[in-house]
């Protein structure tokens, strides 16, 4: 079904992906293995308050294996946002928020005092639920997170442009328009730039914030293809209400109600034998 | 039944759509009424009107009926009671309750005395237009209205010719050619004025300047002043070479005068040198008319005044306008923008910020006089006062910037509408959606980098709307630039080819300065008049003008970050 969509001027996914991996995501080497053990973020603890009075999330404990698509579900409200936000401490910004508990990256604390938030956010990509591209064009756009590290040699900006749109999907539909206003993009197309921007920073971590819910079926669908080629490359974390799409994309899943972490485990255990009547009750549209 | 269907009719919302589209009515007609006004009323005034003659025997109360004969410019009608002009002086027959009389522009001020009066109707006899009729307009006395009779070159007859001939005749072509000739000088007298000579006075003040700073650091030793007074010799040896061509230009330029005949036979011999424009309304066709008039609307637009600023043109004040405004400009969009930046993304929201925006939009307020007293206190007395002790010491006790001048003009509009500014800015910093800041800062940009690089560029239409409120208010103020740089007649333009070019100390002229100054502080009330309309005709378009081009800008901007709330 997927070669039924896909735009046929698009060069093949995997051959690509090989080329771009090889002369582009230096950090893999350093990556030993792909083994479940190997946690890329370890939450303990974690408490979030909003103004004090209104807990968002009770002590949650969590492992997120590396280079897994770790899906998160559950009801309006539960927290399952604010925990992807605590990640790339997106939650700083929003006043009166406090957290307490500890996140590790790769076994180093974010919430430490000496991190520094901008490399951090770097290193922790965020894509969101309503595309988000800026007023710029296509080109600039992807070329931002590089700029902003100061990197302006034309030479690497085009070769990381054209990479991540390629590992995005989308450079076969806007290569000849990489100058034209990103706004002029349709959502879905849009929704691929924001990750290929993200991407194009080298960040180690993913953070999709319901990146399909504003999207047409189709678009949602080439947004799920994507997910599962990055996987490859990158830890994955994705927010979704859709649990048909967390069983497609995500290899683990978590279930979260009322800021409480109800379940947590490998996505095909969950959805076909999840050890909680709670649980069981979510996924077969019994409550919420 | 009735009842009901009124009050369907109200329910409908008919009425509300009637008073709405009533109240823009309204204010359509309030301006355009206003445009149309001054565009008749100050536009007319340059058409070159045909020039009446006539015999006036108003009734008298001396034992001779006076009999006069006037030639001039009809220039608007009135009724007036009979009692009224009696008790002026004028016994006219209190049966006719009203009498109809008109304002006529006679001109010939200095042989009559007055240029302007009123002639009651129903005593004008033998009213005709001869086609031989000239209008001179003049450098110095207003205009003049006569027959030619004769041309002199240097107190010798050249041409003669009869009151009453018309056509092409060998003295109109004398006349227009000598004439021309004599315009041309004049250009070049101004050009050698204006350039090489305001070069040298230039040159010369500063080697003033220099000597006394010498002298005040008690450094001037014998050589440097050796070395001025070689300079300073070396301009007056300049001086005296121009001035001597200055004086061949000038006996060239009052060779030629012409002999005119006025009304009630009064002769008068008039200086080719003082005539600005000749021209014989009766006898020209609508074309040669428009011509006419096209060259004193130029003359209006890129001339400077004559006559106590009652006539020739307002190209200094429209200079002036201009600058002013582009400077204000440039002085209050970054300053505005950085304090709404300030305000709406870094400063803790609060007590605090709400106070200061309540006073900062409390501050646009305020009236504009005050922020003219501020600058004349603050900005001229102290800063400019400092200023001259520190930079210019040699020039005191003149002072430099110590006294009203463009740039406090400029910085003193500029805080009278920085409010404007940072409102508009802040409300279109908070118009940019969350989503786009969190987008840039979840790739690692810091704050700094995201108002940088996003949201000011995004808020960049927000900020021209700022500025284009910023210019419409400060474009038409007046009353503050009266006491901080403001003057009725600048003798030289604040930007020319002296270094530093752009003169920031230098008085200037304003249309707004201009209408008040000649509609109400002129010696020729009639004679200023229309000018009045004009100016302020222009006023209105110049303003229009900056305003349209900050919006032509702004909507370029608003294209190209449009579709921005996806």
């Amino acid at each position: 079904m997927p070669n039924d969509i896909q735009d046929p001027a698009e060069p093949p996914m995997g051959k690509n992906r090989v080329e771009f991996s090889a002369n582009y995501l230096k950090r893999e080497k350093t990556v030993s293995n792909n083994s479940t053990d190997d946690n890329c973020l370890v939450v303990k603890g974690l408490n979030l308050f909003y103004a004090k009075t209104k807990q968002a999330l009770i002590d949650v404990n969590l492992k997120i294996p590396r280079k897994r698509v770790t899906a998160f579900i559950g009801p309006s409200g539960c927290g399952k946002s604010s925990l992807l936000r605590c990640f790339n401490r997106m939650n700083d910004l929003i006043d009166d928020c406090v957290i307490k508990g500890k996140i590790y990256l790769d076994e180093e604390d974010i919430y430490a005092k000496k991190v520094d938030v901008a490399d951090l956010r770097r290193r922790v990509g965020m894509v969101f639920q309503k595309p988000n591209p800026f007023p710029k064009s296509v080109y600039e756009n992807v070329a931002y997170g590089l700029r902003i590290q100061g990197i302006n040699s034309k030479r690497v900006l085009d070769e990381v442009v054209e990479n991540s749109l390629i590992s995005a999907a989308l450079w076969g539909e806007v290569k000849d328009r990489l100058h034209d206003n990103a706004l002029g993009l349709s959502g879905g197309q849009q929704q691929r730039l924001v990750i290929a921007r993200t991407i194009a920073v080298e960040p180690e971590v993913l953070l999709l914030d319901e990146p399909a819910s504003a999207l047409d079926p189709i678009s949602t669908l080439k947004i799920e293809e994507l997910i599962n080629q990055l996987k490859e490359s990158y830890t994955i974390l994705i927010v979704t209400h859709n649990m048909q799409q967390a069983a497609r994309v995500s290899d683990y899943t978590a279930f979260m109600h009322m800021g409480n972490m109800v379940e947590y485990d490998q996505t095909d255990t969950l959805f076909t034998n999840p050890s909680l009547k709670q649980t069981e009750d979510y996924i077969t549209g019994r409550y919420g | 039944m009735k009842l009901k269907k009124v009050k369907k009719w109200i329910r409908d919302g008919t009425p509300w759509i009637w008073f709405n589209a009533g109240a823009v009515t309204i204010s359509i007609v309030m301006v355009a009424g206003l445009l149309l006004i001054l565009m008749v009323r100050g536009l007319s005034h340059f058409w070159p009107h045909d020039v009446m003659r006539a015999i006036y025997s108003p009734p008298s109360s001396g034992a001779i009926d006076q009999v006069m004969e006037i030639i001039g410019e009809f220039v608007e009608r009135e009724s007036v009671s009979a009692i009224e002009l009696t008790t002026s002086g004028i016994p006219v027959s209190e049966e006719q309750e009203l009498y109809d009389r008109e304002l006529f522009k006679f001109g010939n001020r200095d042989l009559t005395g007055a240029d302007f009066g009123w002639i009651l109707n129903e005593f004008v006899t033998e009213i005709s237009y001869p086609e031989s009729l000239f209008v001179l307009e003049r450098r110095q006395w207003g205009n003049f209205y006569g027959y030619l009779t004769a041309i002199k070159q240097a107190g010798e007859i050249v041409v003669e010719t009869d009151p009453g001939e018309t056509g092409n005749n060998q003295a109109w072509l004398e006349l227009e050619l000598r004439l021309n000739r004599a315009l041309e000088i004049y250009d070049s007298i101004s050009q050698m004025e204006r350039g090489s000579i305001g070069e040298i006075n230039f040159q010369v003040e500063r080697l003033r300047l220099r000597e006394r700073r010498l002298e005040l650091e008690d450094s001037l030793t014998a050589e440097a002043q050796s070395t001025i007074e070689a300079e300073a010799q070396a301009l007056d040896a300049q001086y005296a070479a121009i001035q001597g061509d200055l004086n061949s230009l000038y006996e060239d330029f009052e060779r030629d005068s012409a002999e005119f005949l006025a009304a009630n036979g009064q002769t008068a011999e008039i200086p080719l040198a003082e005539i600005v424009r000749a021209y014989r309304p009766n006898s020209m066709n609508v074309f040669n008319k428009l011509l006419v008039y096209g060259s004193k609307l130029v003359e209006f637009l890129s001339d400077e005044p004559r006559e106590a600023n009652t006539e020739g043109g307002v190209y200094p004040a429209i200079f002036g306008t201009v600058i002013l405004v582009l400077l204000m400009s440039v002085m209050v969009t970054p300053f505005g923008v950085v304090a709404a930046v300030y305000l709406r993304e870094y400063a803790q929201q609060g007590l605090v910020t709400r106070t200061i925006r309540i006073a900062v939009n409390n501050l646009a307020g305020v009236p504009s006089i005050v922020y003219g007293v501020f600058g004349l206190g603050f900005f001229i007395y102290i800063v400019g006062g400092e200023i001259d002790q520190l930079f210019f010491p040699e020039a005191l006790p003149a002072p430099t910037f110590g006294t009203p001048g463009l740039l406090w003009a400029a910085l003193t509009l500029a805080i009278l509408t920085v409010p404007v500014v940072i409102v508009a800015t802040e409300e279109g910093l908070a118009r940019i959606p969350r989503s786009v800041r969190e987008g840039s800062l979840a790739l690692g940009a810091t704050k700094f980098e995201t108002t940088w690089r996003v949201v000011l560029p995004m808020a960049s239409p927000a900020m021209m709307t700022g500025l284009i409120l910023a210019i419409a208010r400060a474009a038409g103020e007046v009353a503050p630039l009266m006491l901080v740089g403001v003057v009725k007649l600048a003798p030289t333009l604040p930007v020319d080819g002296n270094y530093p070019f752009i003169h920031l100390d230098q008085k200037f002229m304003h249309l707004g300065f201009h209408i008040y100054d000649v509609g109400f502080q002129s010696p020729n009330v009639e004679a200023a008049r229309p000018l009045v309309f004009a100016t302020a005709l222009l006023l209105v378009l110049l303003i229009a003008l900056l305003n349209i081009c900050a919006a032509a800008l702004r909507n370029r901007l608003q294209e190209k970050y449009k579709g921005l709330d996806v």
